[in-house]
């Protein structure tokens, strides 16, 4: 079933003073995402992912076109009692302690007055903050408020969850903690929509990804599918002293780290440079095809409009 | 009173004590206190006409204070933080925040005003020993206040809704002067002609009349208050607070959070 369908979304502001021109934020956007997965909207900074988050959380009014979360218009106070919402760089009500603001938005929600407190209690452990519940937010650093907004996003126990940078402001520790916890909400059969512009966490966690740039969506597909694709040519790894003269001839150029040398080729000769490692007696590691990573896609999908827009100046 | 609305009213209560808001009861204490002594010492048979209308109307100026100052701030800052994300992404409708953030800093005033009332009562009994029977007309006098802390907060809430705090705050402190002399700009339409007659009519009616609200004087010198003025301020208050409420509804629904 669609979590989320997203139809011909589209805004224009209108930006100036006194002479107001159009700028477009988002370019008609159609995308749908299935429940279950986590899904990925990637774009450099300025792409227009938080602009399509807002019109989808009902903050911004979109100038053309209309999405539908669980079915519901994004408007509807139904739907937005079963979605969760981090956004980027959260700020809190700084008078409020982490389980008194937890406990406020539980009650925002609709979680029932007696649950509020244990929700709270149980959110504010499993994001790692269980020692800081009675502490004000204003004492909080940037890592532990990203923590608070997760646990915020969370805790009503919601079917679709968005989150607009998850990783920003977290230490690698953190980091992994929120990928393990957006793997706990995917096994339990939540739908996780989070935009980044770290393509590793992406690659890592999402089943799904789409690529928006300049407003424009370049590119929509599932992450192994994007991945998969072989580029004729092998990564090879060995130990040794040294890089054999005949390995340079079949146009490999070769990394050395330490006594570990790295070299891509072409994998017609693969078999030509293997033989050429057992003749000088080095020790071989790894032979690996060499596959498109997402950032690969990435680059390849921001490329075009950004080569017709040089063009253009 | 729906849940909601009730939850972001109490965390705006909330906010404004733990904002340290009420700190200015202190200030009002002290000022009663030095009042109350300084007048027992230079007034002769008027020390009650001077602590009341001193009293009284540093309950109405320290009131309106708080009520433009945190008004201003109650949707701005909230857009400005961010905090308002994570509100309105949850099943919360705007008017119910508008409602809620109105009914939290209406309460806060409410609480202000009923210590700064005690404030004023204990310095007049200081000064006269006892009360007398026309002191209960005080209590009227400080319902007109509460009534005019109403009538600004609606209206600090419906500048901030399109414009920036100082703007809002002009604009309501303005309001609030002119709404003072409300009664005498409808003597000056009612003796004007032609186009700047219908102008300050039109003027006249639009502006809060905080005039009618001010029974201050009235009461220092005990003279009773009315039950249709009473019946007739709380209904104009409590129009011309919704109107304001609807208009700040009206636009911050259509308002992109960018």
């Amino acid at each position: 079933m669609t979590a989320i369908e997203i139809l011909g979304l589209e805004k224009i502001y209108n930006v100036g003073f006194w002479r107001k021109r159009p700028k477009c934020a988002l370019r008609p956007l159609h995308m749908q995402v299935e429940e279950g997965e986590i899904f990925g909207f990637l774009g450099p900074n300025g792409a227009g992912k938080t602009t399509t988050l807002k019109m989808l959380m009902g903050l911004v009014f979109p100038t053309s076109g209309s999405a539908r979360i669980l079915g519901m218009e994004t408007n509807d106070p139904r739907m937005k009692a079963q979605i969760g919402f981090l956004p980027e760089q959260p700020y809190f009500y700084d008078y409020l302690t982490a389980r008194e603001l937890l406990e406020y938005y539980a009650g925002l929600s609709g979680v029932p007055a007696k649950e509020r407190s244990r929700r709270s209690q149980e959110m504010l452990e499993r994001v790692g903050l269980h020692d800081a519940g009675g502490l004000q937010l204003r004492k909080f650093s940037k890592g532990m408020l990203q923590r608070v907004g997760i646990a915020q996003a969370i805790l009503h126990e919601p079917k679709v969850v968005f989150f607009d940078e998850p990783m920003s402001g977290l230490d690698p520790m953190g980091r992994r903690e929120v990928r393990d916890l957006m793997d706990q909400l995917r096994q339990e059969g939540k739908t996780v929509f989070f935009c980044t512009h770290i393509l590793s966490d992406a690659e890592a966690l999402c089943d799904r990804v789409a690529i928006i740039h300049l407003g424009e969506l370049r590119g929509v597909g599932s992450v192994a599918d994007l991945t998969s694709s072989v580029q004729n040519r092998v990564e090879l790894i060995w130990q040794g002293p040294s890089v054999p003269s005949s390995l340079r001839a079949l146009g490999a150029e070769p990394h050395v780290a330490g006594s570990t040398v790295r070299a891509i080729l072409l994998e017609a000769n693969q078999d030509a440079a293997i033989e050429a490692l057992r003749r000088e007696r080095l020790r071989l590691i790894s032979v690996v095809p060499v596959r498109t990573s997402l950032e690969d896609y990435f680059v390849q999908k921001l490329k075009p409009a950004e080569s017709v827009a040089g063009g253009r100046q | 009173m729906n849940s909601r609305i009730g939850l972001i009213a109490s965390n705006t209560f909330r906010e404004a004590v733990r904002d340290r808001v009420l700190y200015n009861l202190i200030a009002f204490a002290l000022l009663m206190s030095g009042a109350a002594i300084l007048v027992g010492q230079i007034s002769i048979d008027i020390e009650r006409l001077v602590v009341i209308n001193l009293g009284l109307t540093a309950v109405s100026l320290f009131g309106i204070v708080i009520a433009i100052f945190i008004g201003i701030g109650l949707v701005s800052k909230e857009i400005e933080r961010r905090t308002l994300y994570t509100v309105l992404s949850r099943p919360v409708r705007r008017w119910e925040f508008i409602a809620g953030k109105f009914m939290g800093l209406a309460g806060t005033l409410v609480v202000n005003t009923f210590f700064m009332a005690i404030g004023v009562f204990g310095a007049l009994l200081y000064v006269s020993h006892h009360f007398q029977a026309p002191d209960r007309w005080l209590l009227v006098a400080l319902y007109f206040i509460v009534l005019q802390f109403l009538i600004i907060t609606s209206l600090a809430l419906f500048f901030s809704s399109f414009s920036s705090p100082l703007m809002s705050a002009v604009f309501a402190f303005a309001l609030f002067v002119i709404g003072t002399f409300a009664e005498d700009l409808r003597g000056f339409a009612g003796m004007a002609s032609g186009v700047a007659r219908w102008l300050a009519t039109g003027a006249a009616y639009l502006v809060p009349n905080f005039s009618a609200l001010n029974v201050i004087s009235s009461v220092a010198h005990q003279q009773p208050v009315s039950g249709q003025l009473i019946l007739y301020n709380t209904a104009y208050a409590l129009i011309y607070t919704t109107m304001a409420l609807c208009g700040a509804v009206l636009i911050f629904e259509r308002r992109n959070l960018k």
